[in-house]
């Protein structure tokens, strides 16, 4: 009954949802973030970061710092917190955590089949996979040479397995190809995990569907302006689209015709939530569409913690602390390369 | 002198109910005035207690001030014990003439009303003020100041247990057993 899950929500997730809580309060704030911005070398940020949260993880390294380096240790702080909620954690909590990281497994997918077939060596494709998206048959995603090989060999076993249905074609494995297979992965990812989220109900389903609505029309977006010039043909482009979200159907099927940007501006500015986004940049412009997207998730997961008792804090944790670090990635790359000037074109404040 | 009272009594039921003992009604209000109230405070004392650990983690200094919320839970026990014991010394015996005279009845009633008004007033003021004081703990580890103001909120949520034992305790204050004529 939605509105009564104060009354048994803590028997089970009450600990944890303290501690994710907790784990929010630890995030950078604009006063650090300024400082990050004016850091001169590498070495200053770390000097930096050793006073918030992220100090035990960056204490040890050697001086030469590498921006892989803290990525990568920012990172591990992020798996570590993750692991350590979901040996926490009991059922249906646990499947929600799992849920989160799906997205990450497919993105290794790609990236390792992506891999292969430009010929790289799977080590170092593996220490490039996202460690939140490990599976454990994941090296043998290289041996594969189309998809339905790629299913029988590794997917079937993995939590991947019910989302490609879809996608299986004997055809063998290019660059267009697994882009679709990505896309479409994800997409019945999403719908997957929106149908579980209403399973829940109650505020999780509430809050957790305008989440992840937003994230299915923000791919969509994405897709439609990716897609503007390629081979991809409009039925095509229309499969790749998620069924709910504010621009099923209607919004879907203008996206589908669209040829340019500003046809995409035209679609998107109908919907009052899309609006200021849109509005926002100047004709023919599309490099500030990520950074507003960005900002626009981060307002709207930010308000997932004004309510109490239910799941989205958790997603909306993953979502920030992953924010966090894409930010510290861009600053450390600018700075690392002598571009402060650019810094702030991509940092998104979270508070 | 019952059979002439129940004389007038609709169907099988009404009269079933005036032939339950006074005596098992006055038992089962004590029960329940300390049954219900114990639930009540156990369940807010959980919904507290389990957000109080899990904020202290990350920010120690809350779990001294936050045992506030533990004792409210706590007291809405306590009344329950209080008006259990009150309402134990009104049970009194009468002449087994006298079980079902009119007075009987009443005192019986009197005292399963009582339980059932302390019970449950004190069930909602102890889920109350449990799930105010895991809201309290989780802001006060963002921000100290909130503190405060949120144990307010607790005071006024923990007068509802305070109303449903005055009003229980008048309640079984006119429960008189006739007297052993």
């Amino acid at each position: 009954m939605y509105g009564f899950e104060a009354m048994t929500f803590n028997i089970h997730g009450g600990y944890l949802e303290a501690i994710v809580r907790g784990h929010r309060s630890g995030l950078l704030t604009a006063a650090d973030y300024n400082n990050l911005c004016q850091c001169e070398t590498l070495d200053d940020i770390k000097m930096h970061l050793s006073a918030t949260e992220y100090g035990p993880y960056l204490q040890n390294e050697p001086s030469p710092l590498h921006t892989t380096t803290i990525v990568e240790k920012c990172t591990l702080k992020l798996v570590d917190e993750y692991k350590h909620m979901l040996c926490q954690a009991t059922e249906p909590l646990s499947t929600f955590l799992e849920y989160i990281t799906y997205g990450h497994m497919i993105d290794n997918v790609v990236l390792i089949v992506t891999g292969t077939l430009h010929e790289r060596d799977v080590q170092e494709l593996l220490e490039k996979c996202h460690p939140l998206g490990m599976f454990d048959s994941i090296a043998t995603l290289a041996v594969a040479q189309n998809m339905r090989e790629l299913y029988r060999l590794v997917l079937v076993d993995t939590p991947l397995a019910p989302y490609f249905s879809e996608c299986i074609t004997s055809e063998d494995l290019d660059d267009m190809n697994i882009e679709i297979m990505r896309n479409t992965l994800y997409k019945a990812y999403l719908e997957d995990f929106y149908r579980f989220c209403q399973k829940l109900g109650g505020a999780t389903a509430e809050i957790m569907s305008d989440l992840l609505a937003f994230e299915a029309d923000r791919r969509a977006v994405n897709i439609t302006i990716n897609s503007i010039g390629t081979e991809l043909t409009r039925d095509d482009r229309r499969k790749l689209y998620s069924t709910f979200g504010l621009l099923y159907p209607y919004g879907h099927e203008e996206l589908a015709v669209c040829e340019d940007i500003d046809q995409v501006r035209g679609v998107m500015e109908k919907y009052p939530p899309y609006q200021p986004i849109f509005s926002k940049l100047s004709y023919g412009e599309s490099q500030m569409l990520d950074k507003a997207f960005y900002e626009e998730e981060v307002k709207r997961l930010c308000l997932s913690f004004e309510q109490q008792f239910h799941y989205a804090v958790f997603f909306a944790y993953m979502r920030l602390k992953e924010q966090e670090i894409r930010n510290l990635m861009w600053i450390s790359e600018c700075v690392a390369q002598n571009q402060k000037s650019r810094v702030h074109d991509s940092v998104v404040f979270i508070f | 002198m019952s059979g002439a009272i129940v004389a007038g009594a609709a169907g099988s039921w009404a009269r079933a109910l005036i032939k339950i003992s006074p005596y098992t009604f006055s038992a089962i209000g004590i029960a329940v005035a300390i049954g219900v109230s114990v639930l009540g405070a156990a369940w807010g004392i959980y919904i507290t207690g389990s957000s109080l650990i899990g904020a202290a983690i990350k920010a120690p200094r809350i779990t001294s001030k936050n045992l506030i919320s533990v004792i409210f839970c706590e007291a809405v026990a306590i009344y329950g014990v209080i008006v259990a014991i009150i309402l134990q010394t009104k049970l009194e015996s009468v002449p087994s003439s006298q079980i079902y005279a009119a007075e009987s009845l009443r005192a019986g009633y009197a005292i399963f009303a009582s339980g059932i008004i302390v019970g449950f007033a004190n069930l909602v003021c102890g889920l109350c003020v449990g799930i105010i004081g895991s809201s309290c703990a989780l802001s006060d580890a963002q921000n100290s100041s909130l503190f405060v103001k949120i144990l307010v909120i607790e005071i006024f949520g923990s007068a509802l247990g305070l109303f449903g034992v005055i009003v229980g305790i008048i309640m079984s204050a006119q429960a008189t057993w006739p007297s052993k004529v």
